[in-house]
């Protein structure tokens, strides 16, 4: 349909062109042009920061922005993900290297009982494209597995997944126990999964419901800011 | 292929299949985290009265207590070299309340997806995906189950891969999707897409539909999709009772019997010939339900506001059938993939 535009060549595009061009590849989930386009702008001596925040984190907000509103799907979005960890693998020594400044750390897993975990790696793939570090603990994580973790990794925020009603009431576990230590103000905790909503997410004591990925990295940068704010005040 | 629902379905004008499961077994006992089909071998009584709960309330159908019985469930317990036995036992126990109900009873041997997604997105492969299914199916049909009932499902590369294990297995099948993003499945497929994929399948489903999803308004919406989709195939219509709450340390769904009712007999004007509910619904759901099913007339089937003034708002504008879907970007490679 489109093979006259066949022959962009990457290296040809200006830095403004490059950009958003790789905007459009993150959105085909094309992860060798993104791959290549990292390399391109590293060359013309781009800082990796600016290339993580400028060009991949700003693809994947429009990816984000459009599976929020049910113009996306999965496939589409675990494709752009895909395409995202290409660039992020050349990035994430040298952003190391650069000492870039970090988003936050969020530690995440599917609550005990509960084996979904699409809707889970979808976030942490948004929430990594957004910049956030991820510390993924899989599925069906008890309690201490997620209180070991945030404390061991100092995590900013807690993410629980569930899909299913009868594994749901097991974030309220966690959160009690958390509260019982004494711990709970200390961490941002985010509820997500597919039966839950904002009623849910309160009644449990969490400090947000997240309906989706892309409201997810909203969330949880706003909050992080909201917390910052409270630490200078 | 005569088989029990079959012979119902030419025979009645709708059936009504049963209710929530998860939420009952939680009412009974069942701890956060815990499977339910070990119960089949651990808790049988309480699977029965699981099962007569909706017999009782007037279900012509029932699902088995095997949902997350295939080896990608069982995993997480570590029980994946029981799913002949757990499912064989969900079966057995279906069958026992059936045969003592006195009429003609579905045991409809549920099959929920493996939770993992398949190629080439995900890592399972179609044949894994098969084979795990066919391991379940063999085990349901041991046990006496009437039909094969797959569900909860998101990507049409799954139902495929069930559909397949039935015929495998040499048993009648239904295979319903859940509605749950914009009004389609999480991978985007629509009502009509599933209408489709369902008249493709050789053997086709003998029945196709929707259950699960955002609440029971929006059920109603995807069965107006399978009604505008045209297939010849009797479609299905398993909402949730509402809206999931928190109440005292347990879900609780808000909607009432008397919201089900309405939904049951809205669904069955909108052309579903198999009518029931999903999570939250309870038997006293199911009683309305069958009552208002008997009593009310067939009327013309509702339109969206009428669904929407009645069972409640939809959770998106559009559900992608309707032409007023937003497309993705065109972006200048497109196409090129």
């Amino acid at each position: 349909m489109s093979d006259e535009e066949d022959d962009i060549i990457l290296s040809e595009l200006n830095d403004e062109e490059l950009v958003q061009q790789m905007f459009d590849d993150l959105y085909d989930g094309l992860k060798e042009e993104i791959e290549e386009s990292v390399n391109i702008l590293l060359e013309r001596k781009w800082e990796p920061y600016r290339i993580l925040t400028e060009a991949l984190v700003g693809g994947m907000t429009i990816v984000g922005q459009d599976f929020r509103d049910g113009i996306l799907f999965v496939p589409e979005v675990l494709l752009a993900a895909n395409a995202m960890k290409g660039g992020m693998a050349i990035l994430k020594p040298l952003l190391i290297e650069t000492g870039a400044p970090r988003v936050g750390k969020m530690v995440m897993g599917t609550v005990k009982g509960d084996i979904h975990d699409i809707g889970k790696n979808l976030v942490g793939m948004m929430m990594e494209g957004a910049g956030f570090e991820i510390v993924d603990l899989g599925i069906n994580t008890d309690v201490d597995g997620y209180l070991n973790a945030i404390k061991e990794e100092g995590a900013d925020i807690l993410g629980m997944s569930a899909l299913l009603t009868t594994t749901m009431p097991y974030m309220k576990v966690v959160i009690d126990t958390m509260v019982e230590l004494g711990i709970r103000d200390d961490y941002i905790v985010l509820v997500g999964g597919a039966p839950l909503n904002d009623e849910f997410g309160r009644a449990i004591g969490a400090d947000a419901y997240c309906r989706d990925a892309a409201v997810a990295v909203e969330t949880a940068k706003e909050l992080i800011a909201r917390k910052h704010n409270q630490m200078s005040a | 292929m005569t088989n029990l629902l079959s012979r119902l379905l030419t025979e009645r004008d709708w059936l009504m299949t049963d209710g929530a499961t998860g939420t009952t077994l939680f009412n009974m006992g069942l701890q956060s985290g815990d499977s339910p089909e070990l119960w089949n071998a651990d808790h049988p009584d309480r699977i029965a009265t699981l099962y007569k709960g909706a017999v009782d309330a007037g279900s012509d159908i029932f699902l088995t207590n095997s949902f997350g019985g295939s080896a990608a469930r069982l995993k997480l317990h570590d029980s994946q070299s029981r799913v002949r036995e757990l499912n064989r036992l969900a079966a057995e126990i279906g069958r026992e309340v059936a045969d003592a109900s006195g009429r003609d009873v579905v045991v409809a041997g549920s099959i929920g997806p493996t939770g993992e997604i398949m190629e080439p997105m995900g890592a399972l492969t179609h044949a894994s995906a098969v084979e795990m299914f066919h391991e379940q199916a063999e085990g349901l049909k041991e046990g006496g189950a009437d039909v094969l009932w797959v569900e909860t499902i998101s990507a049409p590369e799954e139902y495929k891969a069930a559909a397949e294990a039935a015929t495998l297995a040499g048993m009648p099948w239904c295979g319903t999707m859940s509605f749950d993003t914009a009004g389609r499945t999480m991978m985007g497929f629509t009502s009509a897409d599933l209408s489709r994929l369902a008249d493709r399948l050789d053997p086709a489903p003998v029945a196709f539909g929707a259950n699960c999803g955002v609440g029971a308004s929006d059920l109603l919406r995807t069965v107006l999709g399978f009604r505008a989709a045209g297939s010849e195939i009797p479609f299905i219509a398993k909402g949730n009772a509402g809206i999931p709450k928190y109440v005292d340390g347990h879900i609780h769904y808000d909607g009432t019997p008397e919201l089900m009712a309405r939904y049951a007999v809205m669904a069955r004007d909108s052309g579903a010939k198999i009518i029931g509910g999903c999570c939250g619904t309870q038997p006293d759901h199911l009683r309305a339900m069958r009552k208002a099913l008997e009593e009310t007339p067939k009327g013309p089937a509702p339109s969206l506001e009428e669904i929407a003034a009645e069972i409640g708002g939809f959770s998106s504008d559009s559900d992608g059938t309707d032409g007023n879907a937003v497309a993705p970007r065109q972006n200048r490679r497109r196409g090129r993939k």
